[in-house]
């Protein structure tokens, strides 16, 4: 378990690393938070004759929380944002899912746009990213652009990023008025990878109805799942106990999730449909606590 | 929790009984331990081994050029190389009935297992050793492999061993009384099938070998971080044929862990040291996390067909147990099958009982002992037939329990079955009704019923789990203590056993200051070095308090009486009017008058070079002690768990888990608690979360924590703990061991808990660990989750 032989790179700005990314490209990876990547490294799944150790650029420590949302940059930590009580009260659900990463050491270095880009569709981030309609800010040596969670995440292990190119920066728009979301998951163990997962997004409107609901699972597809046909269900009704009920079984009917050495694709179908009842009963919670 | 600091002590002691901290503490807690890879080694070179790609194949060809021209690489080592210790490596436990198959240190035209070694590298270091091992070309014939007990014993399945006519390693029938017109006259007889895992030893350090070739002394030194230094020195020197002094063998003072894969001998420990004697230099190999998950013995599945028979009120007249043991693809021992077998009528009386064993070569890493060693499946077939008997009669379970239990005053009392130490299977000491008095004195049941009844009113469902064990601890052979008094007037202790965390440098000080009646502060404890005590059999099978803890009190006790016979010599006096104070004797009534160990050792050990001394004088202050116990001694236990499962998510919650243990006198309360804990830990892992998955032919499907479920502090709840404290009468201290008290009983008392909690939807438990899966499966009958 010790790594092939690479060159490291120690870039200490932005452009410095978008240089090395386009000389080296296919043949470079991103040493961000490590978490993932240096276990790769050690097993020699992965073996990358450049290693760009992006730690020491400071321009992208940084997050930025104002009224339009929340800009997260390529160096901050899950715990960084976990840990800020304005990041809580802006997007309960980010720091609900936060804290269901791992655990409190891999929190502190493992970055919040690393677990984008390393796109594990168990993983908690990319279905909140999804349920929040955040975007990817992605740039190289020669471009820049913007892409929509929805369409970053491509299959497991697989980004939008192609070889050159970095991700920046996450942003997520603000949550408006009468926006809520929860994220919950089941796990073999506290800190492990979902073995489901929902995110559950909706907005109260002034007659007591959900609005614009986004359910986004974790760990049952390549990439975080958006079950749309679950959100019609539930858009616009009040998620009375019959809704949420048939909600349940529609999922549970129509889920075709996959199979792994944990647990069977039966388990995932009769147990995603519980979490997302779960999940929506949850919004009924925060209603009666913004008082919309 | 429950302190145990209050526990019965043997009388007149000082040490002996109190919650001492470890002295090893100071060290381990501010990162000053040393474990083998932190030993000042130098210029070590480093090893890496090619670990075999295929569950079964023949290997062809091995092309290692590429890799012998890598720079950086000293050399290569394949079976071609290795001609002389090209031997077997014999199995601990066997039967005159094994299907024997040779184990050899690295596969020589077959590989059986994915992870056998096939090569080594010694390089500069091990990055360039493992860069080395990628360019060796292995040339395989794939062969059909079984990935378990299942597999292996299907009609035209293929043979682990090619020319074996069978995969199965043993078959053996061990019966008392007849059991086989019980089961055909029992008012009732019930039966079922329960597969259990049981998980691997998941040390936090790996195994590790260095050793170097020593061309001054002509001794090869191994440093080994194993549980059994002086067993591993015997079978190092009977490969390499030469004398046992030949050979020095150092268990470093800290191993982080053992749990009984490093008690088991591997081929790597008799490739590295003859591989620094080949090539003149010091090398050394630690074990790296993917190794230990596809190289390091397990243990695993069992699958037991248990049939029992009763009467109207609950009473055993007959248990019947058919069982697979998945022995991998050799046989390191069979002594974990042996235990099984035996532990399987617990604190019972039953009157008939049939065990079967069917143990099987599968093409999978060998298993071997691991905390527990075979007890927690054979308490889960047995302990899951209590509740069913409970649920077919409509008793409380706690009351079945009862009416069978084994009293206080039948001891010592004969099961009629063989233990595997070979002895008769006869429990020395015990109090069993006062163990499960201690749960239901802590669990109202009447309470928790309606509690429970209420529950599922509104969805919620609880369950409480019980199972009891006997588990037989302290075998033989032997085990020894030397006791010296030495130039400074200290006393140091020297052992052969290694400790891996168990606190021996703190316990046997305790025992060894009280056999002397000396200050404690005077003893010093060293351990797991051959030069220290000539023999020794090792650290397992919760055996070194029953053994080591007897030699140290006796040769303690012989040293005193030495010492005081000198300090009779020099104040001229009798032996009967002294007493050994602090560090110093002295006449009784008259403390002036006295002599100091230091000055006892100059008399009598350093001496006046060339002058006779008086004849009664006793000379050189060292005893050594032997202990050879008769048989095993039985240590008991029970488990209480109370669970809430989430019947949406298959989630289960403990609430409470309760656990009872009885290890006779106890010589340190804080270790031994520190034993249960630990213990508990494994057993909820293996109730719950570990499994070592393989698919049908053998490929390891969980070799990182990634997918492999060890819990962490996370998913153990605390357990309360109480003692019942029954003396053993087959040693001087009566003593008994805890090591595996607490995991033994686990699985089958959080299966217990469970199926209990699922009453209502008549759920089945027969399938451990309890994942949510299962759980599921068990309410719902989804699918089995097919490897």
């Amino acid at each position: 378990m010790k790594p092939s032989r690479f060159t490291y790179h120690a870039p200490t700005d932005l452009d410095e690393v978008l240089a090395l990314l386009a000389q080296y490209g296919d043949e470079a990876k991103i040493l961000a938070g490590g978490q993932s990547l240096m276990p790769m490294l050690n097993f020699r799944l992965l073996a990358p004759a450049h290693l760009i150790d992006i730690n020491r650029v400071s321009e992208l420590r940084n997050y930025f929380l104002d009224d339009s949302g929340l800009n997260v940059l390529a160096l901050v930590r899950h715990r960084e944002l976990e840990t800020s009580p304005e990041v809580e009260l802006a997007f309960p659900i980010l720091h609900e899912g936060l804290a269901n990463i791992a655990h409190v050491q891999i929190r502190n270095r493992g970055t919040v746009c690393g677990s984008l880009a390393h796109a594990d569709s168990a993983a908690e981030l990319p279905s909140i990213m999804v349920a929040l309609d955040a975007r990817m800010n992605v740039r190289s040596q020669s471009s820049q652009r913007s892409v929509r969670a929805e369409e970053f995440f491509r299959f497991h292990l697989t980004s939008d990023l192609d070889a050159s190119e970095l991700l920046v920066s996450v942003d997520i728009p603000a949550m408006r008025t009468g926006t809520v979301g929860v994220f919950d998951e089941i796990t073999r163990r506290k800190g492990d990878f979902a073995l489901v997962g929902a995110a559950v997004v909706g907005t109260w409107d002034s007659d007591g109805r959900i609005q614009d609901c986004r359910i986004v699972c974790s760990g049952v597809a390549p990439t975080p799942l958006r079950l749309t046909e679950a959100e019609q269900f539930v858009s616009g009704t009040d998620l009375s106990e019959e809704v949420l009920v048939g909600v349940q079984q529609l999922v549970m009917e129509s889920l075709e999730p996959t199979e792994d050495i944990h647990t069977s694709a039966e388990y995932r179908k009769k147990v995603t449909g519980v979490i997302i009842r779960r999940g929506l009963a949850r919004l009924i919670d925060q209603r009666r606590d913004i008082h919309v | 929790m429950t302190r145990t600091s209050d526990i019965g002590v043997m009388d007149k002691t000082r040490n002996v009984g109190v919650a001492m901290t470890r002295r090893e503490d100071e060290r381990l807690l501010t990162g000053g331990g040393r474990f083998l890879d932190d030993l000042p080694f130098g210029d070590f070179y480093e090893a890496a081994i090619l670990r075999s790609n295929y569950a079964h194949a023949r290997i062809l060809a091995v092309n290692t050029d590429a890799a012998r021209s890598l720079n950086g690489v000293i050399a290569i080592f394949t079976a071609n190389e290795l001609g002389p210790i090209m031997k077997d490596l014999p199995p601990k436990v066997v039967h005159p009935k094994l299907n024997y198959q040779v184990r050899l240190p690295i596969a020589m035209e077959y590989v059986r297992y994915i992870g056998e070694p096939i090569a080594v590298v010694v390089a500069e270091n091990r990055y360039i050793a493992e860069d080395a091992l990628e360019l060796i070309e292995v040339d395989y014939e794939p062969l059909g492999s079984v990935g378990s007990t299942a597999e292996a014993l299907k009609e035209g399945a293929p043979h682990v061993h090619v020319g074996s006519e069978t995969n199965v390693a043993v078959h053996i029938i061990q019966q008392a009384g007849d059991p086989e017109t019980a089961l055909k006259t029992a008012p009732h007889v019930i039966s079922e099938t329960f597969e259990v895992t049981r998980g691997g030893g998941h040390s936090i350090e790996g195994r590790a070998v260095a050793a170097r070739f020593d061309e001054v002394t002509r001794q090869l030194i191994v440093w080994d971080n194993t549980q059994a230094p002086h067993y591993v020195r015997q079978m190092l020197a009977t490969i390499y044929e030469v004398g046992e002094d030949e050979i020095r063998l150092i268990a470093p003072a800290d191993i982080g862990g053992g749990f009984g894969p490093k008690a088991q001998f591997y081929g790597e420990e008799v490739l590295i040291p003859w591989i620094a004697k080949e090539i003149k230099h010091a090398v050394k190999w630690i074990e790296d996390r993917w190794e230990n998950f596809v190289s390091a013995t397990m243990e695993r599945s069992q699958t037991h067909r248990v049939e029992v028979g009763f009467d109207e009120e609950g009473h055993l007249l007959v248990l019947k147990d058919v069982f697979e043991h998945d022995q991998g693809a050799y046989c390191v021992g069979l002594q974990v099958p042996t235990i099984t077998m035996s532990t399987l009528p617990g604190p019972y009386v039953i009157p008939n009982i049939h065990s079967e064993l069917i143990a099987c070569y599968t093409n999978i890493v060998p298993t071997s002992s691991l905390r527990g060693a075979g007890r927690p499946q054979a308490v889960v077939a047995m302990e899951r037939m209590m509740d069913r008997i409970a649920e077919h009669l409509g008793i409380e379970p706690s009351e079945v329990r009862r009416r069978n239990l084994i009293q206080p005053d039948q001891f010592p009392y004969a099961v009629g079955l063989t233990f595997r130490d070979g002895s008769p299977l006869t429990y020395d000491s015990g109090n069993y009704p006062e163990l499960l008095d201690g749960v239901l004195s802590r669990i109202d049941l009447k309470e928790f019923r309606g509690e429970q009844e209420a529950a599922r009113k509104s969805g919620k469902f609880l369950g409480l789990g019980l199972a009891m064990f006997v588990e037989g601890t302290g075998i033989g052979p032997y085990e020894g203590a030397r006791v010296r008094l030495t130039n400074t007037g200290r006393v140091l202790v020297s052992l052969a056993a290694s400790p891996q965390g168990q606190g021996y440098e703190t316990v046997y000080a305790q025992v060894a200051a009280d056999a002397l009646g000396c200050d404690i502060g005077l003893v010093e404890v060293r351990h797991g070095d051959t030069s220290f005590i000539p023999y020794g059999q090792g650290t397992f099978a919760s055996r070194i308090t029953a053994t080591v803890g007897p030699a140290v009190w006796e040769a303690g006790g012989e040293l005193r009486s030495d010492i005081l016979s000198v300090a009779a010599s020099l104040l001229k006096t009798d032996v009967g009017g002294l007493d050994l104070r602090g560090d110093a004797v002295e006449v009784f009534g008259s403390p002036e008058k006295r002599v100091t160990l230091a000055e006892i050792a100059s008399i009598a050990n350093v001496g006046r070079h060339g002058m006779s001394v008086p004849r009664d004088l006793p000379v050189a202050l060292e005893r050594t002690s032997y202990f050879k116990p008769t048989q095993a001694v039985y240590s008991s236990g029970i488990s209480a768990t109370i669970v809430s499962v989430d019947v949406e998510t298959g989630k289960i919650e403990i609430i409470r888990s309760i656990l009872g243990h009885d290890c006779g006198n106890v010589l340190n309360p804080l270790l031994v608690e520190g034993q249960i804990l630990g213990g508990h830990a494994h057993g909820i892992g293996n109730a719950i979360y570990e499994e070592a998955k393989y698919s049908r032919d053998g490929q390891p499907l969980a070799v990182s924590y990634l997918d492999y479920a060890l819990p962490t502090a996370m998913e153990v709840p605390t357990p309360e703990l109480f003692h019942v404290i029954s003396p053993s009468p087959l040693n001087p201290l009566g003593v008994k061991g805890s090591g595996e008290g607490g995991t033994i009983p686990l699985p089958a008392s959080v299966a217990n808990a469970v199926e209990d909690a699922l009453r209502p939807f008549g759920a089945r438990i027969c399938e451990l660990p309890l994942t949510p899966q299962r759980v599921l499966a068990a309410i719902y009958g989804l699918p089995k989750l097919e490897p």
